[in-house]
Parts: C-alpha cells; structure tokens; sequence
C-alpha cells in the first residue's frame, strides 16, 4: 500500500492541515497562460525556486521546453525590494533572449514584501530598458491566495487590460478566451471555429507552443501563441466567449468593461451539452451556420452513447482537478448515466459547489477550497468505492491501493502522453472521452470476468 | 566537423550579452588546465544569479526539504506556507524507499502543507502550523516531524523553532525540528543543504544508541536513493560484509539517522549536499570520513577497496575482492558492448554538485569524452578540490548560512582516524572535478539557456546531461539527452547493476536511429517540384 496511513474513517477534524493537495499555486498558472502569448517570456518576480518548480511541473506535464524568466530574490532583495532585480532582468530578457513581451507575475515572496510591479515597469520604461515595440505585462499572483486557475485568469485578464484597444471599427470577429486547457483543446477550439466559417480571436493560445513539432531545430518563440497585433484587435470584437467561468471569466468582463465588448461566460466546451452551448454561442455571434461536418461528429458522440450505453449506465466516478473541467464533466457523465459520487478542487469555488451538486444530485460528495484535497477524496473512496477515478497523474497512488481505473484527466498528468495532442473539448473531445472510459471500464471487465463470462462481443 | 577550440567557444559564450552580464559570467567559465602538482585555475562560483539569465538553479527550501530530508520515509514533513512549495517537493524526485513490511511506516507519498492563506500572512501563520502540526499528530502518529520555512514565513516573523519546541514540549515522544529554509536565502539550493545538515545534525544525530551488529559499520553520506541507487549499494555492501548504520539520507528511517554516531566510518558521495555532515560528526564523535564513488564500475570496485583498507581486515579485503572478482566479469562484457558502440563519443554534463563529476567515471568507462562540465550549485572546492578550501572568501550570502561551532563530545567521541593515517591513507579528500578533467575541456558553472544553446550549437555533443527544464530544449536541438537528476525515470546507475544499466541506456540514446528521421523524404530531396497535367 502506497497510501497506507490513509483510513477511511477521519481520525481527526481537519481545519489547518492540507494533505496532497487538489490545486497548486496561482505563479505556475500565469506562466502557463503567459506562454500562450507569441513570442512571450514569462517571468517570476520571486526567489528562483518558484521558477524553477514551475518550469519543471509545466515541462513534466507537456514533455516540451518551457523557458521562463526569475528575478532571483537573495535575502538581500527580500529586505531591501526586488527591484533591482526586475530591472535587470528586464534588461536581460530583452537583450539576451529577444523576448517581445515579458509577462511578469509575482510570486508569495514578491507580494508580502509589498514590490509595485507597475511602478518598477513604469521605472524600466523610464530608463529606456524596454525596446521600442516591445512590452511588459504583469499580473499579481500571490500564491497564498486561489489556486493556478485563478493565476492563469490574473494572467489572462493582464492580457486585456495591456493590449486591448477599442477604436472606431468593430471587427468582424468573436473573442475566445479559454480556461485553463490543453494545447491541444485550444486548437480544437479554433478548428470548431474554422468549420462554422467564425472569424476568431484567441488568447492565450499554446498550441504550437507546448505541442510544438521535433524538427531538429529549436525554437525558443515557437509558432503558436496569441500574437500582440491580435489581442490589441479583441477590444473591437463583436463579442466574447469566456470559456470556463473562473479562470476566463475575469478576462471578458474586464473587456466587457474596458471596450464595451459583450462578454458571455460558457462552461468550457467538455462533453455534449457544453459543446453544444459553445457552438450556438459561437454561431449567434459570428452569424453563421452549424456545418454538416459539425453534426456529423455530433451525431457520432451521439451515436456512441446510444451503442454502448449498457458499460456506461449506473457506473460511479469520482472527480478530482480544476473547477472549469470539473463541473461539465459530470454534466456528461451524468447525461451517459455515470453516478458522480465525489468530487474535490482544491481552487476556491463555492458557486461551483452548488452548481455541482445541482448536478449530481443530493447523495454526491462535494468539496471545494481549503481541505478539498485527495486525502479527503481517498477517504471518501475507502469508504465507498467507485468504478472510475477522473483527475491528475497523483490520483494513482489512490487508484492503486483501491485498485480502481484512473482515467488521467486535468493538470498534472506527468506519466502519460496524449493530452498535448488528443483534445477533451468539442465534439471530438467527447468522443475521445467516451472512448477512454468505455476502454477503461471493459478492460477491467474483461480482466475481472468469469472464464464463462469472458465475453468476445462487448 | 572541424574541432571547436575551447578558447573560441569560450569566447562564443558571452559574446553580445550586456557587459555586465558578460563578465560576471565570465569568471563561471574556464579552460581546464591541470598543472603537475594537480592545481586548477580558480573559478568564481557559489555567486548569486543574474536575474534573467535563465538558470537550472532551484531554491534553498528544495535542498532541504527536497534534496536533503526527502528521502526519508519516516520524518513527516510538514511544510510551511502556500501550497506550491509543498506540491512541487511532492515524490517528484524520484527517491525510492522500501519499507521492510505493509506495517512499516511510509510517510513519503504524501505532501503536508499549511496551505497558508492572506490572513495567515497579514496576522501571522504560527497558529495554523500548530493547528495543522496537531493533525498530522493525530492521523499519521509519527516519531519525527520536519517544519520547513517557506520563503513568507522568514519575512512574516513566524518562527518554525518555537513552534517546534512547543509542540515538543505537548508530545514528549515526538522530535519535532525546524528548518528556516526560505527560498530566497543564499544563491542556490546548496544552502538548503547546509541548513538540513545543521539540524539533523543538532537535533537529530545522537539521539539514539543501537549500533547495528557487524564488524565494519559505516554510514553512507550524500547518496539519495534515485532510482534505486541506495538499493544496489546496500546490496553491493552486505555482499562485503560492510554494515550501513545509516544512510544520509536514500531509503533511510531516522532511527538510523539518529544512532549514525554509532558507527566507525562515514563515506561521502555527494560531497556538496553533505560535506557538512561529516566534518561534523567528526568534530563531535572522532568519526572519519572520506570521498567515495560508486558511479562506475571501476570507481565502485577502488571505493570498495578503500573502505576495506580502512578497517584493514585481511578477511574483509579478501571478500571485497571475492564481490568485485564475482561483479565485475559480466560489468566488463557489457562495458565492451558499449564501448565499441560507443568510443569516441562526446558528452556534455551539467547538473548537482556531484554528478557533473561522478558520471564523468562512466562515460570514460564507454571509451566517451567529457568535452564540457559544470555544476548547477557547487563551491570552489567541488571545483577545485578541498585543498582550495583556506582561500575561499565567504560572502555577504554564504555568511547568512549559519556555520555551526561544533565541539568534541567528550563521552561520545572515539579514536578512529588515527590507524588509517599510519598506514597512509587519505582521509577528508575531495580533489573536485577539475583535477580529475583533461586540459581544454570546458569548466562551465551554473550553465544557462543562453551558453546551453551556444554549446549545443558548437560542439554537437553526441549526448548532453542535465534536468528536467533543460531536457526537452536540448532534444529540440537534435541532440540526445539524459537526465541524471531523475534518470529519465530509470536507474539504478550505481554500482556495479547501475553501471551495467547506464551503458545501455547511453547506447540506446546515442546509437538511436530516431534522430536520423528527422527529415521527410521531400525535405531531404526538394528540388523535384510541379507534376505533369493530367486531365
């Protein structure tokens, strides 16, 4: 037993310890939102630990380069202020490393100290450290408060409030601001949006950032990412999809705000009602038509449901990761008739947990922010067993000793591949999705069955 | 190719970059040269980084929780501050643990946190730690508690030691310690290292007698159990009949931490993570210690010989000879296999405070040449060699490690060294990495993107070593590379089985057709273009 001091009965009310933890801190979420943006080098404003830790996690996850800039605190910048070394690492990163924009975030160390990230930007501008052309943004992420998802949406709303401009012609195009998704998804997002002929514009976008082709060649910019030209251009969109309330909300409303651009907030498009709400948003606004194509692979997840219902119906699941995938996740998952019996973030989301339980009803296990964690979970799950476990590659420690299938879902997953290349948005999404829990639950069938119930046709 | 000189490259390395940078950079960079009487040229080390630069150096909370006190599998953990820093510490380094039964305890798949939130910053955290500390009391029962500092608890004022003392005083059965290990003190992990040593040597090491049965009992220092390593050499040494009182700190329990003065021979792997250790221990209990390898099959064999020599047992050299007669035959088969795949090959290392060095061994075993190393946070003398030591100035961020004054425990301390030194032995030895390199190659410390890529770029390296954060940027250049903080989630390479396994693994990485694919037909033959109409 991996986790053999886990019982299922609590030995204690816990109210100050966190044991394996559900979320991580808000830096490594704005990182990775930074790395959406072309030709961007996020920053840590911090001790170089926290970069170090992030860049490792993000490359661990995407088995891709992740390059990231630290102001490398001593003891010495933690009394007197870190902004010598912002400054000079604003030098650095432009000259050394050619960055266009250098997306800075802060970090626990940098915030209690109380550094004024704008003010120490406005000084660099001052003293001509920032080429022509070139830009500096930054959101605040300390990492004692929220979680990555609400960094990624720090970092994703810096996106706004820096670069986008309202002038006087509106753009024949519609805004799409992913949560906190794969590569993979964001890319799925722009083909759905190509097929319905919707002119877009997206950030952050990682694809062909954190998915990028071996060539032999490297490339510290690679070809993906939101470019500036594009994100100056959202403030004249007709409109914004924010897909996933909290870690894409803040940056549509503010643009909602900024440049009067309408902004909606969708669940992200995971599973079939929430692909379907995404593509009627998207039709509406963009004023087109849902395509043949479109409906073909809607037919097919469809389709696959109703072929194979028999494995899905009255199957339980329990959920760990981040509230946006979470929660159309068991809205799937209840509409194929899989009973969600738990479900833990550890992102602070108290509308979530409602909504949640609306969803999966009265009996379910619900937890969100401070002891949402996966000891809690495992406990749960010692209690009363599930068939599935959906969350992170650190659910295996849990899915071992129960001996239950873990369907990695969500951030971290370090040991598989996949996720980088296969999206779990759209359409093709859900079918991917159904695929891998239909596998999943006829393997164990198949491994668990009877010598004369070992079935050929399934 | 044409060969890179080494003063071309060098100069390839800071060339463009902003003066200052260039120049503090420049003092991290050297040409070996190795006079006669085995001196290096000084290299400047151990100094901050430059904000920007891109570095693979962590942070001081990671050499203490991660490096240092992580392997143990029975001191609980508790870390104090915001999630991340606990989340990040958690299993990914890979340090294997066995527990001898199901009852046995193992505290290692899990991450404790105080998950510190904004109030606990504005109105202080001491509180919730021991809130939290009383939890993980009653859940997971422990006989040990580590609280690690986090880099706002330093500037809030909480104070992890009083904490510590006070849950100690409520739990007389349980040793709690503190570690002000905020990452934002000295430059790099290797204070982490420090600030561990210290407190398990204080509050820990002499805490408990029970020797363990054997002749020849001995800790082994600065060896952490990647991918099994520990595993093969407690293998290797029970086959000698040396006894492991302790191991700092792969696969070990702190029972054996806490009786590690019981024993009559400290040997130091890892010389930059815990040199510390052993300078103190013997100071305080008389224990001697000297450097030791067992990455390489002939370097495991010469450290074997070593400890046998020390207790200069002719029973005990007879059966290290025996061990080393019976491992090293089919080593040397498949050392051949490799070496006639592999000769000639270059290879590039960077990484630890040890293994820049140790893995060197190997790669020479293959018949591969070492064109460029460095280490990610060592000190001159990892460099240099302890003969440096007297000369290194310590500055403004290493005085902030504290330097314990450490004395001899008069009941406690025993004669042990002094047999060895008759007999010519050479104790408290570390002659670095420099000496030991030929003349020419490339010293580089604490390596960046930006040298990483003008290295790749110059040299082609058949195979380069380093981290997770540099792996993926250094295969997209087309060139193989290894990890060897984590192995690539493979090992042991330790010993005489790890010797055997790192041949292979290099093979594969070197030999491997894969990178030759990476051209499409058409990109390689791109001059046929258009097509006949055809209606």
């Amino acid at each position: 037993m991996l986790l053999r001091h886990t019982t299922a009965e609590p030995k204690v009310e816990r109210e100050a310890l966190t044991i394996n933890p559900s979320k991580t801190c808000q830096p490594i979420g704005a990182m990775y939102a930074a790395l959406g943006v072309h030709r961007c080098m996020p920053h840590s404003h911090g001790s170089q630990g926290c970069c170090s830790y992030h860049r490792s996690a993000l490359t661990r996850h995407y088995k891709e380069p992740v390059v990231a800039g630290s102001s490398s605190f001593t003891e010495g910048s933690s009394v007197f202020g870190g902004q010598a070394n912002l400054l000079e690492a604003i030098t650095n990163l432009f000259s050394i490393y050619h960055a266009d924009v250098v997306a800075v975030h802060t970090t626990c160390l940098s915030e209690t100290i109380g550094d004024d990230v704008p003010q120490i930007v406005a000084k660099a501008i001052a003293e001509g450290r920032i080429p022509a052309g070139k830009h500096v943004i930054h959101a605040s992420t300390p990492s004692y408060a929220g979680s990555h998802i609400t960094g990624y949406a720090s970092m994703v709303k810096s996106m706004v409030t820096s670069f986008a401009k309202r002038t006087d012609k509106r753009l024949n195009q519609v805004n799409l601001i992913p949560g906190f998704v794969e590569p993979s998804d964001m890319a799925e997002l722009r083909r759905i949006a190509n097929a319905l002929g919707a002119k877009t514009v997206m950030f952050p976008d990682t694809s062909g950032v954190l998915n990028a082709p071996q060539t032999g060649k490297y490339e510290m910019y690679p070809k993906g990412g939101a470019t500036v030209a594009e994100m100056v251009s959202a403030g004249d969109s007709l409109g914004s999809l924010a897909l996933g309330p909290l870690a894409a909300g803040s940056a549509a409303r503010h643009l909602e705000v900024q440049c009067k651009v309408p902004a909606q907030v969708l669940e992200l498009p995971i599973g079939l009602r929430a692909t379907d709400a995404f593509v009627d948003a998207l039709r509406n606004l963009s004023g087109t038509v849902v395509p043949e194509g479109l409906m073909e692979e809607r037919g097919q997840v469809m389709d696959f449901i109703t072929d194979m219902h028999q494995y899905f119906h009255g199957k339980t699941a329990a959920l760990a990761g981040d509230p946006d995938q979470l929660l159309p996740l068991a809205q799937f998952l209840r509409d194929i008739d899989i009973e969600v019996k738990y479900a833990v973030t550890g992102t602070p989301a108290p509308k979530w947990a409602k909504q949640m339980a609306a969803i999966c009803g009265p009996k379910a296990k619900i937890k969100e922010g401070g002891g949402a964690d996966l000891f809690q979970l495992h406990q749960w799950i010692k209690q009363e067993k599930v068939d599935l476990i959906f969350g992170g590659t650190y659910c295996k420690y849990i899915a071992r000793d129960e001996d239950i299938p873990l369907l990695r879902y969500g951030f971290p997953i370090y040991d598989r591949v996949g996720h980088q290349y296969f999206p779990n948005v759209g359409y093709r999404g859900a079918l991917r999705t159904l695929e891998r829990i239909l596998n999943a639950l006829l393997d164990r069938q198949d491994r668990d069955a009877a010598e004369e119930g070992f079935e050929l046709v399934m | 190719m044409t060969p890179v000189s080494p003063e071309s490259a060098l100069a390839a390395l800071t060339e463009g970059l902003p003066t200052k940078v260039a120049r503090k950079r420049a003092k991290a960079q050297m040409v070996n040269q190795v006079a006669p009487d085995g001196t290096v040229p000084e290299i400047g080390v151990n100094a901050r980084t430059i904000p920007g630069i891109l570095t693979m150096r962590g942070c001081t909370y990671a050499g203490c929780r991660g490096v240092v006190l992580g392997p143990t599998r029975d001191i609980l953990h508790i870390v104090h501050g915001p999630i991340g820093c606990s989340y990040y510490a958690w299993l990914t380094r890979r340090n294997q643990t066995r527990p001898e039964t199901l009852a046995d305890v193992n505290f290692m798949p899990y991450a404790l946190s105080t998950d510190m939130q904004e109030e606990n910053i504005v109105f202080g955290g001491e509180k919730k730690l021991r809130k939290a500390i009383e939890e993980a009391i009653a859940i997971f029962n422990p006989k040990a508690i580590g609280i690690y500092a986090t880099c706002p608890v330093g500037l809030i004022g909480d104070d992890v030691h009083s904490v510590a003392r006070d849950v100690e005083a409520a739990h007389p059965g349980i040793n709690v310690f503190g570690f002000s290990c905020e990452g934002y003190k000295g430059v790099s992990q290797s204070a982490g290292h420090h600030i561990a040593n210290n407190k398990v040597f204080t509050d820990v090491v002499g805490q408990l007698q029970g020797r363990k049965p054997g002749k020849f009992v001995l800790n082994l220092l600065g060896e952490y159990n990647i991918g099994g390593d520990s595993f093969e050499l407690e293998r290797i040494f029970e086959k000698c009949g040396f006894t492991m009182q302790a191991c700092f700190s792969g696969n070990s329990v702190y029972d054996e931490f806490a009786s590690a003065h019981t024993a009559d021979l400290n040997v130091v792997m890892c010389h930059r993570s815990i040199n510390y250790m052993a300078e103190m221990m013997e100071k305080k209990y008389g224990i001697p210690w000297f450097k030791v390898n067992f990455i390489g099959a002939h370097s495991t064999a010469k450290s074997l010989r070593k400890m046998a020599e020390f207790f200069n047992d002719a029973g005990l050299k007879a059966r290290v000879e025996q061990v080393i007669a019976e491992e090293l035959p089919s080593v040397e088969a498949e050392r051949l296999l490799a070496y006639e795949r592999c000769k000639g090959k270059t290879a590039m290392l960077f990484v630890g405070g040890s293994r820049a060095h140790h893995y060197q061994d190997l790669f020479g075993e293959m018949g591969m040449h070492t064109l460029s190393a460095g280490y990610e946070f060592a000190h001159r003398d990892d460099y240099e060699g302890r003969r440096v030591l007297p000369t290194i100035k310590v500055d403004a961020d290493s005085r902030n490690i504290e330097e314990l004054h450490v004395e001899k425990d008069a009941d406690k301390w025993r004669e042990l060294k002094q047999s060895a030194l008759d007999r010519g032995m050479t104790m408290n030895d570390y002659v670095g990495m420099m000496p030991e390199m030929k003349d020419g190659a490339l010293i580089i410390d604490d390596l960046n993107h930006h040298e990483t890529e003008v290295l790749l770029e110059m040299f082609k390296p058949d195979i380069f070593c380093a981290g997770i954060k540099e792996k993926y940027v250094v295969q997209k250049h087309g060139v193989p590379m290894k990890q060897l903080h984590s192995y690539d989630y493979s090992g042991p390479y330790a010993g005489f089985k790890g010797a055997v396994n790192f041949y292979k693994e290099i093979d594969r990485l070197v030999n491997s057709k894969v990178w030759g694919l990476m051209q499409a037909p058409w990109q390689r033959n791109p001059e046929i273009a258009g097509r006949y109409g055809v209606e």
